[in-house]
């Protein structure tokens, strides 16, 4: 019942700062209220007993990702961005296309049957712990999705460089 | 540790490529001229095609697979990239923006399209996905003193990161339900488990349609399409409405056909309206354009409409059909395109269909061949398009659907329109003023062989047919 109702707690908590997130006027405003966020995300994960993914969570996004956006909104200039006005002006039309979605997939998940388990159950995890278990896979059955990952990485690299490179004279 | 180093054979041409391609990268350090880049990027093409000829199997515990199949859509890339770097070459420097990246981002989106036509898992899929739409991402945002080139990469990028949360969610649906992602035993757990009327099944090939429709840019997944097609360079242009669009086909082929073989009913309902819609808006918005790239933009939503019947036959033949016509249209929409850029010069952008008034007075050479590639783009015989959309609409046929394709055959004509405009424009109105023409040994080889292409395939159709039916073999 405890449980249940933390659940709750950060289920309906992530819903409500992702939209005070896309609705700050303010970029830095939306930047700490996503940090927030991502503490509620990391505590779901805790839920459901993935404490590395947990731990990473809150590495890569609370503090990498975090300190990127907030480098953003450094360069950009606030006090004219408050008052440009919105690029979109039809919301409404946005939000009936998203609850006619809701409607949709809620519908459908109602027939959703959850596959059996594969090899990896919680009680063999915990024997494993979680950073052994992932890295094994991630070396070996997921070796080849990880390296093409890797590649993806390097174009992001060339890319960004390749956008701030200085224009050509001749 | 039971961990055994898996066989390399069949992903050789992926790591040939890929290998060179950081090799360019690096190389382009030590190099001035930019064109021994390009040079150097065909070349490793080159040396791929011969590795992809012998190579065939799954590895990777079966998340990659080298198939007929996946060899028909790398040949298909391969001319792609050879033709578009080719054309590149003059272009790139007249728009300052001769960097040696671009050659490489080219070859790592390639990479891109190579994985996701081997891809067997949807794991792979997706990460293929992402590297090809990262690299196309950047290169249409590479002018970038231009603010149409900023607007279509940005654009481009925030819509596909959106497709991309679709695909997800629906990956993360299918592996829910079948707790697997591999694309075999994706089919064999649904008839096993009795998944085939769920509707949360449905729902994620929903989720899944849209991802690709996205790629393939069919209605109403389309918006981003013509922003990005005008405001990215014309070579990316010509690039991307070859190389994505035909990933796009080469997944949608192998995950519905294989994966979800069993509910073929519910997904060629999904994918007959799509295609109605698709065919309806590319063919009718065209119309209204004045911007040639704008209106080609259009023009390769309207194709995407017309191959999408090829899928919905759903049986090898639909495949094949839809296969050659991939080719057909690489070919006939790149010649298009080197055309197009042959009227960009110093100064001016030739991109106004107003641009092609009384071309054929001072340059009949561009004006005839511009012809041959917008006949063959409307379907008009003997040209390479016509025998294109002849064997889509005899499958559709064949698989029942006489209705749809006498649709389509409507909205080809409404096409004739539009294309013909073109023609109309070069050869019956009085030039206003000369139009300078960039030309250079790329561009005229290109031009060469699409045109050869074209016209032969067009009179001689039996070979790449064939090929793409012996291609299908045991799929």
């Amino acid at each position: 019942m405890i449980l249940e109702l933390f659940f709750a707690y950060f289920a309906f908590a992530i819903i409500v700062l992702s939209i005070v997130v896309i609705t700050r006027r303010n970029p830095v405003h939306s930047v700490l209220w996503m940090l927030l966020l991502f503490f509620h995300i990391a505590s779901v994960y805790l839920f459901l007993n993935a404490e590395f993914m947990a731990a990473v969570q809150l590495i890569v996004y609370a503090g990498g990702i975090m300190v990127l956006f907030l480098f953003v909104v450094l360069l950009v200039h606030i006090k004219e961005e408050i008052k440009i006005s919105k690029f979109i002006g039809a919301w409404s039309a946005g939000f009936t296309f998203a609850a006619a979605l809701f409607v949709v997939v809620a519908l459908s998940l109602r027939s959703f049957v959850v596959a059996p388990p594969g090899k990896y159950t919680i009680e063999l995890i915990q024997q494993e712990t979680h950073t052994k278990a992932l890295g094994k896979l991630l070396y070996t059955e997921f070796l080849f999705p990880f390296e093409i990952a890797a590649l993806i990485l390097t174009v992001a690299i060339v890319g960004a460089l390749v956008l701030a490179k200085r224009r050509l004279k001749s | 540790m039971n961990f055994q180093v898996p066989e390399l054979g069949p992903i050789v041409p992926e790591l040939i490529l890929t290998t060179l391609a950081l090799i360019i990268l690096i190389a382009d350090l030590f190099i001035k001229r930019k064109e021994i880049v390009a040079l150097m990027s065909i070349a490793s093409i080159i040396i791929v095609t011969f590795a992809l000829i012998s190579s065939s199997g799954t590895t990777f515990g079966g998340m990659f697979i080298s198939d007929g199949y996946s060899t028909f859509f790398k040949i298909v890339f391969f001319i792609n990239v050879i033709l578009c770097v080719l054309i590149s070459m003059k272009y790139i420097i007249i728009e300052k923006i001769n960097y040696g990246e671009y050659y490489s981002l080219i070859l790592f989106s390639t990479i891109g399209m190579m994985l996701m036509a081997s891809a067997a898992d949807l794991i792979v899929l997706y990460l293929g996905l992402e590297l090809m739409a990262l690299s196309t991402y950047i290169l249409a945002g590479f002018i970038k003193h231009e603010t149409r080139s900023n607007e279509a990469a940005l654009k481009y990028m925030l819509l596909g990161a959106f497709s991309s949360a679709f695909l997800l969610y629906g990956i993360s649906m299918v592996y829910g339900l079948t707790g697997t992602t591999d694309i075999k035993t994706i089919a064999a757990i649904i008839s096993e488990r009795g998944l085939e009327g769920n509707s949360a099944i449905l729902l994620s090939i929903m989720l899944l349609t849209v991802a690709f429709g996205f790629k393939i840019a069919a209605a109403p997944f389309h918006m981003w399409a013509p922003d990005v097609y005008e405001g990215a360079p014309t070579a990316i242009t010509a690039f991307m409405s070859v190389g994505p669009k035909a990933a796009g086909f080469a997944v949608l082929g192998r995950v519905f056909m294989v994966a979800f073989a069993s509910i073929k009913i519910d997904w060629a309902t999904i994918l007959i309206i799509m295609s109605i819609l698709t065919m309806g808006v590319g063919n009718i918005v065209a119309l209204s354009q004045t911007n040639i790239k704008r209106m080609l933009a259009y023009s390769s939503i309207a194709h995407a409409g017309y191959a999408l019947l090829g899928i919905i036959a759903a049986n090898n033949e639909g495949l094949a059909s839809m296969m050659n016509y991939m080719m057909i249209y690489a070919f006939m929409n790149i010649g298009a395109f080197a055309v197009i850029i042959m009227l960009r010069s110093e100064g001016f952008r030739g991109e106004d269909i107003n641009d092609y008034t009384g071309l054929a007075k001072h340059h009949p050479w561009a004006a005839a061949l511009m012809l041959i590639f917008m006949f063959s783009l409307t379907g008009i015989p003997p040209t390479a398009g016509f025998i294109g959309k002849l064997y889509i609409f005899l499958a559709a046929i064949n698989a029942g659907y006489t209705w749809l394709v006498v649709i389509a055959v409507i909205f080809s004509a409404i096409s004739a329109f539009f294309y013909l405009r073109i023609v109309m424009f070069m050869y019956m109105r009085e030039p206003k003023d000369e139009v300078v023409l960039t030309t250079s040994a790329g561009t005229g080889f290109v031009l060469g062989i699409t045109t050869i292409a074209v016209l032969f395939i067009g009179v001689f159709p039996s070979y790449l047919l064939g090929f793409a039916r012996a291609a299908l073999a045991g799929f």
